[in-house]
């Protein structure tokens, strides 16, 4: 039975399954479309690659956030782990520390914040929401307190001019930012389907005590996934950081909300267990698109907000109608 | 026989690529105990599914006494008189027993304010009927099973129900709870109840039931009164074919001790020594609660011990986590599937190779290829029938997902293997492909503890069995030599292995 599916041609099997299925693909595609109609500028190198950069920040954020949800947890410090880890690497760097030394730091950094998080909900059992709702107030606190409120610039040193390269440079005519996504998402599509750990993160997340019985350190993949989100979110602050020359201590605020927004977008369910990687790609691509498309078509940033609210809205349930 | 109070006349249902049910019937007279029986697969709960409405019907009829019927969902059908009482209870633990049997219909005055104390007194009535020692305040969730099985009951009666369903009600029970159980039944069919009972454990329909209807594959197969029929031709009926001996013990001779046991003590658990021998298997007998799952997984490392000592062929070993015990060659299968067996949502292949991921990676690569390779090694040898594998675990029969547990198990190349309740919600055929699995693993050398509710298979499968008691071991019997009444006497806790031994 399944080889006659296997064998009918393309187009028949673009039924109602099929295109719930692909529906955020779907969503995408006539997005471009109609709003290519709409705007001339558009469907330009240039606005796509603009489009591309501005997507990086969130769809990076995002990839960390998809590894936590599939665990059946969520990270919602990941905007203050953003600026703190920014702060670190603005201040590194306006030490005159050279860029291939503060980034590992920054990363690193990053992905020890994060795993005070995941601690907190392995060891200490605290659900992820109240646990990342504590660590995002708590480090947004110390990066207030570090910075004293105010910017860190990375000053004019040659360190600090290599180091903005990594937020407005260009390779192969393509934005760095740009690279560093495509780098990410590639990484993640690997550790999540081709090694142990990935199949690791799928099995917590979608039965946790048959997860610990087949022998998986249940403890130590959660906080790994922890980790990974919050150095995730420091890319992210190395890239907005490098873009502005300073790292601004209220940087990514509300960050969280877009990359879950991503997350969901892209058909991962947030009990856990279930989703992919591409689904986040093109969930962050949908959010960037539109971003773009409603600035373009000269729609106002309030109206932006009710815009795109309906869009999560509408993915989210024909979701819930696909399960019924 | 008297004439049927609720009939299922020739009930067809299709779903996308499959006949669920082809021409099922059933007939359920009042007074009398119908036991409605088929493997897994076979349309039963379809069948209980179209009754109560959650299903439409694509053809045939409901005749519900005397008139053609069809009803809304189970609220409509059960305010009809027919109640269904689901495999998986429907209740909420953190509500009261009172609460829960009126939820939805609670007794109020004119303007919406509850009457507790009229509620509590309906409900203390009902209960004192089912002899529920209870008070109806009682938090559900304080009870154990078999008693919120007598709480689901207590809802069915108090919706005067005519007709009640029971799906597999024992399955969760201890004897003693289904000899209270039983009890019921006999009490609502003296009041005129029609009683369905659904079950895969023969014994108790030939205790329970007054008559039979076969299902399979979705169509009627036979029906009779009960006294008409033995157990080998009920099987015969429901698997088409058929079946040789039920457990074919084979002789092994033992060679020395595979893993000991020394007084291991842990929350349930108190003091538990035995010593389990090289292609033996242990039988593990006990009601519900008395420690047995507790003592498994302390053995398995995936609940504390203590204090305690376990050795594995002579050499001391320490375990702590589930990973240790795998390691070290002990494998755990659990008993609920659903709970915290399998991962529902992912395939076959992840679910069977989720604990040897370590032998089927190189760094940190999975090799997909020697994965699929061991995988479908593992569906041929267990003949588990499934579409690919890659098919959702969730979507197959009981059977067949506890097959996938025991391939998980043994795919980390165990010396010990502890079965928990291997056969509980599977069909009486993919019970012997089971039975014929582990007395293959057995001839092996392999070492299996056993721990079953399921006395016959206890007797039958098992060289050796202990029996435990409030966390303690209470008896130990040779197989060839035990009786269930013996075994019973032990488990409520008797001492009298010194008589036997």
């Amino acid at each position: 039975m399944s080889q006659s599916i296997t064998a009918q041609p393309f187009y028949k099997r673009i039924n109602k399954e099929w295109l719930i299925e692909n529906k955020s693909l779907i969503a995408l595609f006539s997005l471009i479309f109609v709003v290519s109609l709409l705007s001339p500028n558009f469907l330009t190198v240039d606005n796509l690659l603009n489009i591309l950069r501005q997507t990086s920040v969130n769809a990076i954020i995002a990839v960390g956030m998809t590894i936590v949800i599939l665990t059946a947890g969520i990270d919602l410090s990941v905007g203050s782990v953003l600026a703190l880890s920014g702060a670190i690497v603005a201040t590194l760097i306006g030490m005159d520390v050279p860029v291939m030394v503060a980034l590992p730091v920054a990363l690193i950094a990053g992905a020890a914040l994060g795993a005070i998080s995941g601690i907190i909900v392995a060891k200490g059992k605290v659900q992820a929401f109240i646990a990342t709702l504590v660590t995002m107030t708590l480090l947004r606190g110390v990066t207030m307190v570090y910075t004293d409120g105010r910017p860190v610039p990375t000053g004019f040193s040659d360190t600090a001019d290599s180091f903005t390269w990594l937020g407005t440079g260009y390779v192969l005519g393509i934005p760095v930012p740009v690279w560093l996504m495509a780098i990410v998402f590639i990484g993640a599509w690997y550790l999540l389907n081709h090694t142990r750990f990935g199949r690791y993160i799928y099995a917590v997340g979608g039965n946790e005590s048959a997860a610990r019985l087949s022998g998986i350190a249940v403890d130590k993949v959660k906080i790994a996934a922890y980790a990974i989100c919050g150095s995730m979110a420091a890319l992210a602050g190395i890239i907005v950081t490098a873009r502005l020359s300073s790292a601004q201590p209220t940087a990514g605020m509300g960050y969280e909300l877009d990359a879950i927004a991503a997350v969901v977008l892209g058909g991962t369910s947030l009990m856990g267990g279930k989703g992919r990687i591409v689904g986040t790609l093109i969930g962050a691509l949908i959010i960037g698109f539109l971003n773009n498309a409603l600035n373009l078509l000269d729609v106002s940033s309030y109206y932006q907000m009710i815009a795109k609210a309906s869009v999560i809205l509408l993915a989210v349930i024909i979701d819930t109608k696909k399960k019924a | 026989m008297t004439q049927a109070i609720l009939q299922l006349q020739a009930i067809e249902k299709s779903f996308p690529g499959v006949k669920a049910l082809d021409k099922a019937s059933l007939n359920v007279y009042p007074g009398k105990v119908m036991a409605l029986m088929g493997e897994n697969g076979a349309g039963k709960s379809t069948l209980m599914k179209v009754l109560t409405g959650i299903y439409n019907l694509d053809a045939g009829q409901i005749v519900y006494q005397g008139k053609v019927r069809s009803f809304d969902g189970p609220r409509d059908s059960q305010t009809a008189g027919i109640s269904i009482i689901h495999q998986e209870l429907n209740l909420l633990p953190e509500l009261t027993i009172a609460e829960n049997i009126f939820l939805g219909r609670e007794i109020t005055s004119r303007f919406g304010r509850i009457l507790w104390d009229e509620m509590n007194a309906q409900a203390a009535a009902l209960l004192s009927r089912l002899s529920v020692s209870h008070t109806p305040q009682t938090r559900v969730g304080s009870l154990s099973l078999g008693e919120q099985q007598m709480v689901e009951i207590a809802k069915a009666i108090s919706f005067d129900s005519k007709v009640i369903i029971m799906d597999e009600p024992t399955d969760a029970l201890t004897d003693i709870e289904t000899q209270s159980l039983f009890k019921v039944i006999n009490e609502l069919r003296d009041q005129g109840c029609g009683i369905v009972y659904i079950s895969h454990r023969m014994q108790e329909i030939f205790t329970i039931c007054d008559a039979v209807t076969v299902l399979r594959d979705g169509g009627f197969i036979h029906e009779c009164a009960i006294s008409d029929i033995d157990e080998d031709q009920l099987i015969e009926r429901m698997v088409g074919r058929k079946l040789a001996d039920q457990y074919p013990r084979i002789a092994i001779t033992h060679q020395g001790s595979r893993l000991a046991v020394k007084q291991l003590s842990g929350p349930g658990v108190a003091n538990v020594s035995f010593n389990l021998n090289q292609g033996e298997i242990l039988g593990f007998s006990g009601l519900m609660g008395a420690g047995r799952t507790e003592l498994m997984k302390m053995i398995f490392g995936a609940e504390a011990k203590t204090q305690g000592q376990l050795s594995l062929n002579g050499c001391d070993i320490n375990i702590s986590s589930p990973q240790q015990a795998l390691t070290a060659g002990i494998a755990y299968i659990s008993e609920d599937r659903k709970g915290d067996g399998l991962l529902l949502d992912l395939s076959v292949k992840e679910n069977m190779s989720i604990c040897a991921l370590a032998k089927l990676s190189s760094g940190l690569q999975l090799r997909h290829n020697d994965e699929m390779a061991e995988v479908d090694r593992f569906i041929d040898a267990f003949n588990i029938k499934t579409p690919s594998r890659d098919a959702r675990i969730g979507n197959l029969s009981g059977g067949n997902q506890q097959k996938v547990s025991i391939a998980k198990g043994l795919m980390t190349l165990p010396q010990v293997l502890i079965l928990d309740e291997p056969t509980r919600g599977v069909d009486v055929g993919a019970k012997k492909e089971i039975y014929d699995l582990i007395n293959r693993f057995k001839a092996q050398g392999m070492s299996i503890i056993l721990v079953s509710s399921d006395m016959p298979e206890l007797l039958g499968m098992s060289d050796r069995i202990l029996v435990m008691h409030q966390g303690q071991i209470s008896g130990e019997f040779d197989a060839a030599k035990a009786n269930q009444e013996t075994i019973l006497a032990c488990a409520v806790g008797k001492t009298l292995h010194k008589d036997i031994a």
